[in-house]
């Protein structure tokens, strides 16, 4: 299992690869890999967005990262994971989350990445401030989905 | 007692500060530290708050030596 957080762009597909690879990697044993790929959109609530500050709480971030990983690894019992959150100056077009499980079969690599996505979204301590053509706005909820 | 308070994003800009300590003679809850440095007020319903890095609510007790965070619905991913 591996949760990290990033203050530099990431390839997400790189990562996933190399964690397959050379971290982990027994082939053979997996028959599911489900990916999410979470990525900076250039607007938001019908304005342009340049680009996007991620606040978060370092310490908490990454022990609410965890004890989400650990929950659903005790529910789904899926192989591995990797999770990699930025923090910091995010540009347009660059992946603010990766969440990537590998499982026996495919329900539980889909539902323990749809879970950790959403209880990410809901409990991480991150908070996003987006630059506008003219000032800062602080993101005040997530989306609906 | 000594607790050390802590605010995150927009409540940050809001306070002006990023953290402090405070010493308070007499404070039972997460609330009753809110009041203390709000002038009394009751804690917002809307904010989220943590003691020593976990999740807590406004009727949580604090402790000497807590680190007190204050913060925003919290909107990664």
């Amino acid at each position: 299992m591996l949760i990290a957080l990033r203050d530099r762009a990431f390839d997400p597909y790189a990562e996933i690869s190399r964690f397959q690879s050379e971290i982990w990697g027994p082939a053979g044993k997996y028959g599911a890999t489900s990916v999410f790929v979470g990525t900076m959109r250039d607007f938001n609530e019908g304005d342009i967005v340049q680009n996007l500050w991620l606040e978060h709480y370092p310490g908490m971030t990454e022990r609410e990262l965890s004890r989400i990983v650990d929950e659903a690894a005790q529910r789904w019992s899926f192989l591995e994971a990797l999770v990699i959150h930025r923090v910091g100056a995010i540009e347009p077009s660059e992946c603010i989350v990766l969440i990537a499980i590998w499982s026996t079969h495919r329900s539980a690599a889909l539902d323990a990445t749809r879970h950790i996505l959403e209880a990410l979204k809901h409990q991480a301590p991150f908070w996003k401030k987006e630059t506008l053509a003219q000032g800062y706005r602080w993101v005040e909820k997530n989306t609906s989905g | 007692m000594s607790i050390r308070v802590r605010y995150f994003a927009s409540l940050r800009e809001k306070m002006g500060r990023t953290e402090e300590l405070i010493s308070p003679e007499d404070l039972a809850t997460v609330d009753d530290l809110w009041r203390a440095v709000n002038e009394g007020h009751p804690l917002p319903e809307n904010l989220l708050c943590a003691i020593n890095m976990e999740y807590a609510d406004a009727g949580t007790a604090v402790h000497d030596g807590d680190e007190v965070a204050f913060f925003p619905p919290v909107t990664g991913g």
